[in-house]
């Protein structure tokens, strides 16, 4: 039985139809949000397998045919990879959801300070390096027509060249349809995954069907395989070295950089614990697809001649043994296969070239036609059908231009190593904070630049686009310019020499660049918001206070999240910040949320530029935030300022209390000075007129009695006149009127005055003294004759107030660095703590009892004249009794 | 900022040495994947593609079962709270 032309048109358009009902039954169901199940981990992990493309599912048979295990390399990077998600898969997809990215040029361009040239460099790498990939496709389903063809010739060529332009006007139909249906909060497509989903499952079917048919039905089982194996041509294989780490790492590094992986892995991810599902389910997706490649490979170069193409052994195996609905549904393998990858990667550029090339294209259009921003959901839509359609032309001219290629495996590889261009970008922005815009833009253009010279433009072979003279011979004759021997690297096949150059000036470019710049402020809390993804929650603070309208937002963001959509949303912001109605106030955090909110939609760096337009350039400049830091720092000097002076004036205020306080006490202390005075001139002189009044009027007086009353009298006036002597030395002191008169004399014979001196006072008590001769044999020069007073007065007091039994004064005198400590000790009760503070004041008697001797004014005079010698005398506590210390220099210059 | 606990407590203990596990895999998959790199080449008729074959598909195997044993563990829900932000734990109770 023959597979006629017309039922396999029929099995293919039935097998789309039912994807579109597949998608269409999905969308209804999200719409009313239920989906549950829709979005379980296995979705996610079957619809990471647009991986899998017509290239493995065709290609790999014949990669092993040509180059034995070499094609597990394409699947054992990714496995890795997978295996390793606790290191970038699950920081990748955490970045995306928390930064809301939208494909993987907006993840640079917004860890980039949302840098739109880098969105642009990315978006065009993505659509060069793709686009031959998706020729591939369309070119994998042709061929497989082909196969098809080969056996019914009734088919006319010019149905295979139409199949391929059909074929792209289906899927851009479907994409169409369900890519770009509505312009959701979080970009993801319910239907389309489902759709990639159940496409997974029909090609794996479909493998390993053709896989156990050919090991179990064509071979007699494993034994007989490994026989096979051992006999093919596939056992002589060696392997590179080189080839094997080199393709391993281009794989592993595709699985994240390829724009349809990005899509399907970051931002159709609902959930991140899918991925934690995924980083075992997905590998082992990847070791079925491959398990039956190399029976399936061995088989076909047994069995099948040798103009048979390796890449058609999949189909043409089981035509040849006669199994046409193996077939079939080996084709629909083959076709699931091309149109998951053909769907995806186009709706994962679409969205890059709209949100990178188009929308701030308009912007600035836009812009300088005046008005704001218009209807730009629509515009957005429109934009990313047009985008779908362009892309799919593109492939499918790029499909008619090199139609004749017949290695599938090679243009694949071509687009891994220019897609691996954006490895140092992205890595290096999520794991290394000191990345940079300058660094990322140099790296991603200089690798870009050298996988064109070196790989891609040779690839179309000689004199297509580069002349087979620059191949052979370099540009302009230099030699070590030459695309696949650069800087005369000859050791390596093209594709490694091609993907060590370009990674490696990358590489170098980016950190060069990111070492030797500065990043601006929005990059660098970018940065710090990438690399801390896991320990920081909340946004970034991008946007200032500013006098942007909520209404103007809210016009703006209706017509990109969709009226409904946006007045929930702002409803809810202004919920949150406890006011009714639709429009809560602008603050930092709204702004920076609905740039998120829209971000998600058009990617950030439009986000950023259209909030931009309306906030209106509030956007935190350098400059600004420099002006800002400035202000505050004046601000924060004249507080300071502020500070000093208050606390200088409640300093002034503070003396001027103390120095009224003193005020108010020195005038207490005079009023009890005038007192004390005229208490102490009354007394002698109320007595002195009491007896010159006895004895004016005369009488009854007898000679003893007259002589004792003017005894009295003449005592009672020799203690005035002292008094007075005492007042009038004070205040001559006091007032540093005092004329000292310098000469020299030992302290012993100075000490031994003064004893003799005070003898008179008080001469009923006895009082021993204790001295120590040889300490006191210093000369001492000094006003002499103050000094005596003053130990006069102090030996005196110790005469007249020590109330001990036998009253003992110990004299004791030190030298100490040119001064000279007097110690006078009695054995007496000493002076009450509370009034050793009061005794050198004015009148400060301690008790009235013994009123012999002055009026209180002696020690108040030592202190005076020990001030005016340049010393000291202080009250000495705790030595058994009353004890004062003179302290004077040993020789006090006369100036002083 | 408090400062994390210098000691965890047994539960949060093994889930840091799971994610120890977990960052580890990769770097023993790479090993074992470069492996027949080192193989030398093969004098005679010795069976190399078959053998190599076998090798990698268990390799292979292997890395998915681990793999599979790891993630089991690792997405079982935390108990208590004692996870500093950017370990295993945040990543699991926000998905969550």
């Amino acid at each position: 039985m023959m597979i006629s032309f017309n039922i396999l048109v029929l099995v293919c358009i039935t097998y789309v139809i039912l994807l579109f009902l597949v998608a269409f039954a999905v969308e209804r169901r999200a719409e009313r949000k239920r989906i549950g199940w829709l979005r379980s981990s296995v979705v996610y992990t079957l619809s990471l397998s647009v991986y899998c493309t017509a290239w493995t599912f065709y290609g790999a048979v014949g990669y092993a045919a040509r180059s034995g295990l070499e094609f597990m390399t394409i699947y054992l990077g990714p496995t890795l990879i997978f295996v390793g998600w606790w290191w970038l898969l699950r920081k990748l997809v955490r970045i995306g959801r928390t930064q809301r990215v939208t494909s993987v040029a907006d993840l640079i361009s917004a860890r980039y300070g949302k840098s739109n040239l880098l969105g642009v460099i990315v978006t065009v790498i993505a659509v060069v390096g793709v686009t031959p990939y998706i020729a591939l496709q369309l070119q994998s389903v042709t061929l497989s027509f082909g196969v098809f063809a080969a056996e019914t010739p009734d088919w006319a060529p010019q149905d295979l060249e139409s199949s391929a332009i059909w074929l792209a006007a289906g899927l851009a139909l479907f994409t169409i349809l369900f890519g770009t249906r509505n312009l959701d909060a979080n970009e993801q497509h319910h239907g389309v995954v489902t759709a990639i989903a159940v496409e997974a499952v029909v090609k794996l079917i479909a493998l390993l069907a053709v896989g156990i048919f050919v090991v179990w039905f064509v071979a007699d089982g494993v034994g007989d395989i490994a026989r096979r194996i051992d006999a093919s041509p596939i056992s002589t294989w060696e392997l590179q070295p080189g080839r094997w780490v080199g393709l391993t790492f281009l794989s592993a590094v595709a699985i994240f950089t390829l724009p349809r992986m990005f899509q399907v892995m970051v931002i159709e991810n609902s959930d991140e614990r899918h991925l934690a599902t995924a980083s075992w389910a997905f590998p082992l997706y990847l070791f079925l697809m491959s398990l039956f490649v190399v029976p399936i490979a061995v088989v076909g170069l047994e069995i099948m001649p040798a103009s048979v193409n390796p890449d058609t052994y999949v189909l043409t195996i089981p035509l040849a043994m006669e199994q046409e609905l193996l077939a079939t549904l080996a084709f629909l393998g083959g076709f699931s296969a091309a149109t998951s990858m053909v769907i995806v990667a186009s709706i994962a550029l679409a969205t890059m070239v709209s949100n990178h090339i188009v929308m701030p294209v308009w912007l600035s259009l836009a812009t300088r036609g005046g008005s704001g921003p218009g209807d730009v959901r629509r515009l957005v839509l429109r934009s990313r059908r047009a985008s779908i359609m362009v892309v799919l032309a593109l492939g499918y001219a790029y499909f008619r231009v090199t139609g004749g290629s017949e290695a599938l495996a090679a243009i694949g590889l071509i687009a891994f190593v220019g897609l691996a261009q954006l490895l140092p970008a992205m890595v290096g922005g999520i794991f290394w904070r000191g990345a940079t815009r300058v660094g990322a833009t140099a790296g991603l253009g200089i690798g870009f630049a050298v996988w064109l010279y070196t790989l891609f433009l040779p690839s179309f072979g000689p004199d297509v686009i580069l002349p087979a003279s620059v191949l052979a011979d370099g540009p302009w004759g230099v030699d070590w310019l030459r695309p696949r021997a650069l800087f005369g690297v000859t050791g390596l096949d093209p594709l490694l020499h091609a993907m060590f150059w370009s990674l490696f000036l990358n590489a170098s470019a980016f950190f060069i660049g990111s070492l030797l710049s500065f990043p601006t402020p929005i990059e660098r809390v970018q940065g710090a918001q990438f690399v801390n993804v896991f320990d920081l929650n909340t946004g970034a603070r991008g946007w200032s206070q500013s006098s942007a309208e909520a209404e103007d937002l809210l016009v703006m963001a209706q017509r990109i999240m969709g009226e409904h959509e946006a007045q929930r949303f702002f409803e809810a912001e202004a919920q949150v910040q406890g006011k009714a109605g639709l429009l809560p106030d602008t603050t930092p955090d709204f702004i920076e949320r609905l740039e998120k909110r829209l971000s998600s939609s058009v990617g950030s760096a439009t986000a950023h530029a259209m909030v931009g337009q309306i906030v209106g350039g509030a956007i935190v400049s350098v400059e600004e935030l420099m002006a800002v830091a400035n202000e505050t720092a004046q601000i924060m000097e004249y507080s300071s300022q502020l500070e000093a002076k208050s606390e200088e004036l409640s300093r002034t205020a503070r003396q001027l209390r103390e120095a009224n306080a003193k005020l108010q006490e020195l005038s207490i202390q005079k009023d009890a000075f005038l007192s004390q005075i005229s208490h102490e001139l009354r007394t002698p002189m109320t007595s002195i007129r009491a007896f010159s009044e006895i004895l004016r009027e005369g009488g009854a007086l007898d000679d003893d009695a007259r002589v004792k009353f003017s005894g009295i009298i003449h005592d009672e006036a020799i203690r005035l006149t002292r008094l007075l002597d005492d007042l009038l030395d004070l205040s001559v002191l006091e007032h540093g009127q005092v004329q000292l008169s310098f000469e020299s004399e030992n302290l012993g014979k100075l000490i031994d005055r003064a004893i003799l001196a005070s003898a008179s006072v008080a001469p009923g008590r006895s009082l021993t003294i204790d001295r120590d001769h040889s300490a006191e044999n210093i000369t001492v020069t000094s006003d002499i004759g103050r000094l005596s007073q003053v130990f006069i007065n102090i030996v005196s007091n110790a005469r007249k107030y020590c109330d001990a039994e036998r009253p003992h004064l110990t004299i004791r005198v030190r030298q100490n660095r040119g001064r000279i400590d007097v110690d006078f000790i009695d054995n007496g009760s000493g002076i009450p703590r509370k009034s050793q503070a009061l005794i050198f004041e004015k009148f400060a008697r301690l008790t009235d009892t013994t009123t012999a001797g002055g009026a209180g004014l002696g020690l108040a005079i030592c202190r005076e004249i020990m001030a005016r010698l340049g010393g000291t005398i202080t009250y000495l506590p705790g030595q058994g009794g009353a004890a004062f210390r003179v302290t004077f220099p040993q020789t006090l210059a006369e100036a002083a | 900022m408090a400062r994390a606990p210098l000691y965890l407590a047994r539960e949060s203990y093994r889930r840091r040495r799971l994610t120890d596990a977990a960052r580890l895999l990769p770097v023993v998959g790479i090993v074992l994947i470069i492996l027949p790199i080192l193989w030398g080449p093969v004098d005679g008729d010795g069976p190399a593609t078959a053998g190599a074959k076998v090798y990698l598909f268990a390799v292979w195997f292997g890395l998915v079962a681990v793999a599979w044993l790891l993630s089991r563990a690792l997405s079982r829900p935390v108990e208590g709270a004692d996870q500093p932000s950017g370990t295993s734990a945040s990543a699991d109770r926000d998905a969550g």
